[in-house]
């Protein structure tokens, strides 16, 4: 037990005294997760508006001061003619632009006034939005001018019953991104610490050749495998606790559920990804390959298919089933339910149970692939 | 000329590494076949769970009418609201409707019905589009109804159209991307990363990389220039980031048939003076590091932050002031919004002034600071 200590303590100080790379360590879940938090979202605001008005009456001035009184909009330029609009597209100066019809105001009572909207669909996900919202606050006005629509015979008429849709946005009323990509920075922080940075550690002894002496000594070689993942193992904790700290007093995202269970289920995913490292270690001989390797086929892929930021069911179903491999993305939806809905804990088995299978599995054959000797 | 020995030393050496050339030729072809696909933000295939405590003829039209729609799955039924919500917790459905008992009967006695829409709001942009969407199909269908007795009950006839229940005809356009084909938004950003994956993360590992093993001494005793060294480490990688280049361009004309509106010698030119922006970052990097291990981290953790930040998955302009005064100094955002603007709007070389400048000054500063950080002895 005392050489297991010590060894564990000579891997300490390998972390300790690569400064660069600790500071990094310890700085790269911070400034995750302040871009994940603020800087990465979807939410439209400001968006440049040009003015395409020819009839310049009461009305279209009235619905072009709503659009710039929205946060949704800024009106920036007045634009003359279609051509112009084209080119104020093609030079990126404008979003969105407004296209009122001639004398609109008059034909308003007759039934052809028209509005066009144009929107920049190079992005198209921004360009339906910024439509949509558009056309609800020119619905909005509308609704408005209905009310004041008198029929033949100079009665005012009521705005004709509809449907009314009343719309409630659970766990994240706000639709504040950082509820969502919280829980994906946590599965990829604790991933690239325990897989990327454990088989480097592993395969750098290797490669300079210093494993050759801790394999003769008598320590058995299972025992000082583990001592190199202990650090990695303190230090994600210390990780996941500064990631939740962040996130619940920076970024306002409450952990809605039970905390222990939260735990539990990281300690879960950091036995998984430790596992993941050492069976990378044991299949790569040099240090650019196992970075490589943990880089290219493990982050990347969590990064992109593990639901983090791409929601998995826009996905066709290959990509989707590859993503089933992932270990990553049943960690991200465990905690999107337990940290961010708060629910309990019997309907996260699922999730649970592949990551222990994942886990028993990994550390089985990581295991058998461990050799006693050099080659 | 020394400098054409050195270029040669350097092509040897990148042909001679057995993983190099591959992962140079395989990893774009990769990237370029997966990730739009993958790299989606559209809202798509929203399981729906539907309450309907009503069940009447008015109800279960909604519920058809619903159904149509390409982008809800309808999963399930549920006797209650809370039955509803425990699909949501378990994950099985996004967003529930829920009819009321006395739908039918308000509708016909002409007090506006209501209907609960509650979404799973957890990824904000999903739950917002997706009660959208369903408060759209509803605002329709309610505009169906009204169509169909509006000619009996009122004095004068108002034309009655999808997006407006007055005189107002409200038509959308959608410029450059009439299909709102989320690829053609997608393709041409991934280029970009792709261009700095590997023109920024080779160069920095390969100083690095002669660092650990020590052949660097060997340079550091001849009489070669700082200058003449680090061009010769540079050009191999151009020539790597051209092809690199002109094979995505042949990706994305053979898997999504996505061509550029403008022209190819654009982006060859912005490309140029990015990659020369880029690679000497990595030279910078790997100056101030001493193993492959460090530089690779540092080489990391900026590019996740600089990738993050270019508007490639999210807009620039959805963020806050204080990220978007940090993005100026991004090449990435530059080559992004010129690819964009090139391969979707057709844009010419006088729209793009303010980016040509922008990654002129890159490429001078950096190369500059990769020169003058090189020390050939400690």
């Amino acid at each position: 037990m005392k050489q297991f200590i010590a060894f564990v303590r000579k891997e300490f100080y390998h972390i300790f005294r690569d400064r660069r790379t600790m500071l990094i360590l310890l700085g790269m879940p911070v400034v995750q997760i302040i871009i994940f938090g603020f800087a990465i979202s979807t939410e439209l605001k400001n968006a440049r508006v040009g003015v395409m008005d020819p009839s310049n009456d009461v009305i279209t001035r009235q619905v072009i001061d709503r659009l710039d009184a929205s946060e949704y909009f800024t009106v920036t330029t007045m634009l003359h003619s279609p051509g112009e609009m084209q080119e104020a597209f093609r030079k990126g100066d404008i979003d969105m632009a407004i296209a009122f019809g001639n004398q609109f105001a008059n034909h308003l009572y007759s039934g052809d006034a028209r509005i066009q909207i144009v929107s920049d669909a190079t992005d198209p996900n921004m360009a339906t939005t910024q439509a949509n919202y558009a056309s609800g606050i020119i619905n909005a006005m509308n609704q408005g001018l209905m009310a004041e629509t008198v029929d033949g015979t100079g009665k005012l008429l009521k705005a004709p019953s509809g449907i009314v849709t009343d719309v409630k946005l659970l766990y994240n009323p706000q639709m504040k991104s950082a509820y969502n990509f919280v829980p994906g920075v946590m599965g990829l922080i604790l991933m690239l610490i325990c897989a990327m940075m454990t088989s480097i550690s592993i395969v750098r002894e290797k490669e300079t050749g210093t494993m050759e002496i801790l394999l003769v000594s008598p320590v058995k070689p299972l025992f000082f495998i583990l001592s190199k993942a202990v650090p990695y193992f303190v230090l994600s904790f210390v990780n996941l606790g500064s990631i939740l700290l962040l996130s619940v007093y920076v970024l306002h995202v409450p952990v809605a559920g039970s905390l222990f269970w939260l735990v539990v289920v990281s300690m879960l995913f950091i036995f998984v990804s430790l596992s993941l490292g050492l069976l990378i270690s044991s299949l790569t001989r040099t240090q650019v390959a196992a970075m490589l390797v943990s880089g290219l086929m493990l982050m990347m892929p969590t990064m992109l298919l593990s639901g983090m930021i791409f929601p998995i069911e826009s996905m066709p179903w290959i990509l989707r089933l590859i993503a089933n491999i992932m270990p990553a993305r049943w960690y991200i939806q465990a905690v999107r339910k337990l940290m961010i809905e708060g629910v309990d804990i019997s309907l996260v088995l699922t999730e649970i149970s592949v990551l222990a299978a994942m886990a028993v599995v990994l550390i089985t054959i990581s295991f058998k692939k461990f050799k006693n000797r050099l080659e | 000329m020394t400098i054409k020995f050195l270029i040669e030393k350097e092509f040897k050496q990148l042909f001679r590494n057995p993983f190099l050339p591959r992962m140079i030729l395989i990893f774009p072809c990769m990237i370029m076949l997966l990730m739009p696909w993958a790299a989606s933000l559209e809202i798509k295939n929203i399981n729906l769970n539907v309450v309907d405590n009503d069940h009447s003829i008015l109800s279960r039209k909604l519920v058809d009418k619903i159904g149509a729609s390409t982008y809800f799955r309808l999963n399930g039924v549920s006797q209650s609201y809370n039955e509803g919500l425990k699909e949501i917790e378990r994950g099985t459905a996004d967003i529930i409707l829920e009819i009321p008992r006395d739908f039918e009967k308000d509708w016909i006695t002409g007090n506006n019905p209501h209907v609960l829409v509650a979404a799973n709001a957890v990824n904000g942009t999903k739950g917002g589009l997706g009660s959208a969407y369903l408060s759209a199909i509803v605002a329709g269908y309610s505009t169906e109804l009204i169509e169909a007795q509006g000619s009996k009950s009122l004095a004068k006839p108002i034309s009655v159209n999808k997006q407006a229940l007055a005189n107002v005809e409200v038509t959308t356009l959608n410029l450059f991307n009439p299909n709102l084909d989320y690829k053609l938004f997608m393709v041409p950003a991934l280029m970009v990363m792709l261009l700095t994956l590997l023109c920024g993360f080779l160069p920095a590992l390969n100083i690095v990389s002669e660092k650990e093993v020590g052949t660097i001494e060997q340079i550091n005793v001849t009489p070669i220039g700082k200058f003449t060294f680090i061009l010769a480490k540079l050009i191999p990688y151009w020539v790597v980031g051209f092809l690199v280049l002109t094979l995505c361009f042949a990706l994305a004309w053979f898997l999504y048939g996505i061509f550029p509106a403008g022209s190819f010698l654009i982006i060859y030119l912005f490309a140029v003076l990015f990659v020369l922006g880029i690679s000497g970052f990595g030279i910078v990097i790997s100056n101030y590091s001493a193993t492959m291990q460090q530089a690779m981290f540092v080489m990391w953790f900026f590019l996740l932050i600089l990738i993050l930040m270019s508007g490639l998955f999210t807009p620039i302009r959805s963020m806050p002031q204080w990220a978007q005064w940090i993005t100026v100094l991004n090449p990435l955002k530059y080559l992004m919004q010129v690819m964009r603007a090139v391969y979707l709007r057709g844009s010419v070389l006088s729209e793009l002034f303010p980016q040509l400048i922008a990654l002129i000054l890159f490429a001078v500063f950096f190369n500059s600071w990769a020169v003058k950080s090189y020390r050939k002895s400690k």
